[in-house]
């Protein structure tokens, strides 16, 4: 496939590639095009006249290889003016692997021809001295220069991976560990990982890691490279942070299903990489990160804005302006891809697809807690019909009981966030009103614009998850305290345009004065929601919690009052027009509230508040801009009429 | 078959203009800029009625001996125009409404993209 992809690079012989050649190749060529330098396109000038998009390998790091082979120089000389980079004076992708295929040749003890090349050969054999993998088809791994130890590294990703292939994984071992990061000198930022050993970095890069569970899987089968990889991890790890967790990671392998375009292939590592990436942006792993969030996050990786804006293109499945978990893996594997010198498909692999990438997610913990809940979420979810546009925001985090409820309050805020997510899409506002949901489709695009349908799709089907963050100092009410929040938020409201969702980790203690509550209190507040009340009703027929009920009822009207006040407050309680009513309204179903429960409530609250605030700030900033509309309106109706008279004399 | 195809801001720059390269582009370029005039003059004429009553597809803005020009208003006055050639059959009128559904869709598309700015050329591919 890459040599697919890097056919704009010129003519060369026919080239015809296994798929353990091509993966090698690729893998390669991505190395030595990575190593020249971090970005995208690099290479010597000479290889500014090399199709956008396509990278090519500088002429070090492939002399390098070249020289790995262990081939007579005069050998490699022929290679190099057989393959044609003589000629064009860069190494692009065709050339390279013509002259990784006349290597091949050459050890096989074939004469350097071109005709040489046409038949089978072996893989091309290298043995590097550095750090640099070794890449060595079929071959363990040998070590090199540097070994770090992090067993956990190669173990992981290989042993993950063989598990799943380990036929497959015969030929292409090394290709995966080969791009292990090359030594800590080389390019400061993004090595070159193998993306199985990806984690590696990302370990060293995230401190976010649980090694642990890493460390647990040791290796289970030492596939060929996992000695490779631990050479990498040291190195990485100091890099790491350099690299704002941006690790480069190459995927090579298939993990369950035989696709064809390896390094599209989220590895298990990358995947806890990027979903502890996500929880950064955005605790709750079942909601969406919006699309300034996510545009803030992604630049720090440094690629171009046309590139990022194309990822954005090809990981925004359901063109909502907001990632979800698998959206954004998808996304960020694209930029790590990108960063190793992978130029960027037409379309989104299968792999990255995510249908895909959601069905892989089980895997991790959370994902079945998200099940369970979302399993008694889904009749509630029903009833937040309304929302036109789904925002991140964010989550039920409630599990069981409060499902029905936290999905209408959840729906709802997300359906705020996301109408007033982007500065644009207010004006098409009537598109999204009209917009139906289509909760079925949630790949679908249906014209219509149900963009609130398919997230709240997805939430709804990630369920409400109870909440992994570690416990969570703050008890607030949810309507009580978002009282206080938006007091807070508001008065930055106007004043801060970043679009940002305050960063959820660092919510101060909610001043939750209220609160102090009984459960029910709590059970109440992820219920409270902004806008009018919602269909909440049905979720307190669901839940059951009779004996809660009496006196979470004050308390509840209490809160309903504060809650209309805040939401008289917020006009967003039209949040962007959304008809969602779908507040839930308290019916003080508290129900069963055990103490983990109730920490999910809070989560759940404290997103929600999160949520308010930002849908105050972007409702603030669009009434601002109806306000300019409506002017203009009134001046072009002022001009006409002064021309009607005219006219009509 | 459209012609060409031209996305247009709301301050009447093009966004977005391209055209069928068999021809000489500019002369379409000029008959979009053109029909801007009759775009306006369409969206004062139902400006009555509050934006959201208003249709957005406008129709046909005029013909050409060669050409037909139409057009369709998004409600931030992002106008998208078609020049269809006259030639083949006139495309019903269905057809020309569901290309610029679709038109209107990938410009939605493109502003999702948060790295998009309102107001910036859309690339393509």
């Amino acid at each position: 496939m890459e040599v697919a992809a890097g056919g704009g690079c010129g003519a060369g012989p026919p080239l015809l590639l296994s798929e353990s050649e091509q993966q090698c190749y690729s893998e390669l060529f991505a190395r030595c095009a990575g190593a020249a330098s971090g970005s995208p396109g690099p290479g010597p000038p000479e290889a500014t006249r090399v199709a956008p998009g396509t990278a090519t390998a500088a002429a070090g790091p492939v002399a390098d290889l070249f020289r790995a082979s262990q081939l007579p120089p005069e050998t490699l000389h022929q290679i190099t003016e057989l393959c044609g980079a003589k000629r064009v004076g860069y190494f692009g992708p065709t050339q390279f692997y013509v002259a990784l295929k006349l290597i091949a040749a050459a050890q096989s003890g074939l004469p350097v021809r071109t005709e040489s090349i046409k038949c089978e050969l072996p893989l091309p054999r290298f043995v590097m001295s550095k750090s640099d993998a070794e890449i060595r088809f079929g071959n363990p791994a040998e070590l090199h220069g540097k070994k770090v130890q992090i067993p956990y590294l190669t173990t992981e990703k290989n042993s993950l991976k063989r598990m799943d292939d380990e036929d497959k994984q015969q030929e292409t071992p090394s290709p995966t560990m080969s791009p292990l990061a090359s030594p800590p000198s080389s390019p400061p930022h993004y090595q070159r990982v193998s993306l199985s050993h990806g984690y590696s970095k990302l370990r060293s890069g995230t401190e976010q890691m649980q090694p642990a569970s890493y460390e647990t899987r040791q290796p289970i089968g030492q596939p060929e490279g996992s000695s490779s990889e631990g050479p990498g991890s040291k190195p990485l790890r100091r890099q790491a942070s350099l690299i704002r967790s941006f690790s480069v990671e190459r995927e090579l392998q298939d993990n369950s299903i035989n696709y064809p375009d390896e390094p599209w292939r989220i590895t298990e590592e990358q995947r806890e990489y990027y979903v502890n990436q996500f929880r950064s942006l955005q605790p709750d792993p079942n909601s969406f990160i919006s699309g300034s969030v996510a545009k803030n996050f992604f630049t720090k990786s440094k690629l171009s804005i046309p590139e990022l804006s194309y990822i954005w293109e090809l990981s925004d499945a359901d063109c909502d302006g907001a990632l979800t978990l698998p959206e954004f893996c998808a996304a960020f594997h694209l930029i790590v891809a990108r960063k190793n010198g992978y130029p960027l498909p037409e379309g989104l692999p299968p792999t990255l697809q995510p249908e895909y990438l959601q069905a892989a997610f089980p895997k991790s913990k959370w994902e079945c807690a998200i099940f369970d809940s979302y399993s008694e979420s889904m009749p509630a979810n029903q009833q937040p019909c309304d929302l036109n546009r789904m925002e991140k925001t964010s989550v039920k985090d409630m599990a069981d009981f409060p499902v029905p409820t936290q999905d209408a309050t959840t729906g709802d805020d997300k359906q705020a966030l996301k109408s007033t997510v982007t500065e644009p899409l207010p004006k098409d506002l009537s598109e999204d009103t009209a917009t139906s949901k289509d909760y079925n489709s949630l790949k679908a695009r249906p014209r219509s614009r149900s963009y609130s349908s398919t997230s709240i799709e997805e939430t709804m089907k990630r369920g409400e998850d109870p909440p992994t963050p570690p416990p969570r100092p703050q008890k607030t009410h949810s309507r009580a305290s978002s009282l206080d929040l938006n007091k807070v938020f508001q008065p930055s409201v106007p004043a801060t345009n970043s679009g940002l969702l305050p960063p959820p980790p660092a919510l101060p203690p909610r001043p939750c004065q209220t609160q102090s509550e009984p459960v029910t209190e709590a059970d109440l507040h992820p219920q409270l929601n902004r806008a009018p009340s919602q269909a909440a009703e049905s979720s307190p027929a669901k839940k059951d919690a009779p004996h809660a009920q009496p006196p979470s009822k004050p308390i509840r009207r209490k809160f309903r009052t504060e809650n209309q006040t805040t939401e008289s407050q917020e006009p967003a309680a039209a949040v962007g027009g959304a008809a969602s009513a779908a507040v839930v309204k308290p019916h003080p179903t508290v129900q069963k509230q055990s103490s983990k429960q109730k920490k999910a409530i809070q989560t759940a609250i404290r997103k929600n508040k999160e949520a308010n605030a930002v849908l105050a700030r972007l409702n603030s900033e669009l009434q601002q801009q109806l306000k300019e509309v409506h002017q203009e309106r009134i001046a072009l109706e002022n001009q006409l009429e002064q021309l009607r008279p005219v006219t009509v004399l | 078959m459209a012609v060409c195809i031209a996305v247009i801001a709301k301050e009447n720059y093009p966004l977005y203009i391209r055209s069928t390269p068999t021809e000489d582009e500019l002369k379409f370029h000029y008959m979009v800029h053109t029909s801007l005039d009759v775009v306006d003059e369409k969206i004062s004429a139902m400006g009555k009625a509050l934006v959201d009553q208003r249709e957005l597809y406008l129709g046909l803005l005029y013909p050409t001996e060669d050409y037909k020009v139409y057009g369709y208003v998004t409600n931030s006055k992002v106008k998208f125009v078609m020049v269809v050639d006259s030639s083949n059959t006139a495309l019903r009128d269905n057809e020309i409404r569901s290309m610029f559904r679709k038109l209107h869709n990938s410009y939605t598309d493109v502003m999702c993209n948060p790295f998009y700015n309102p107001g910036d050329r859309i690339q393509s591919r």
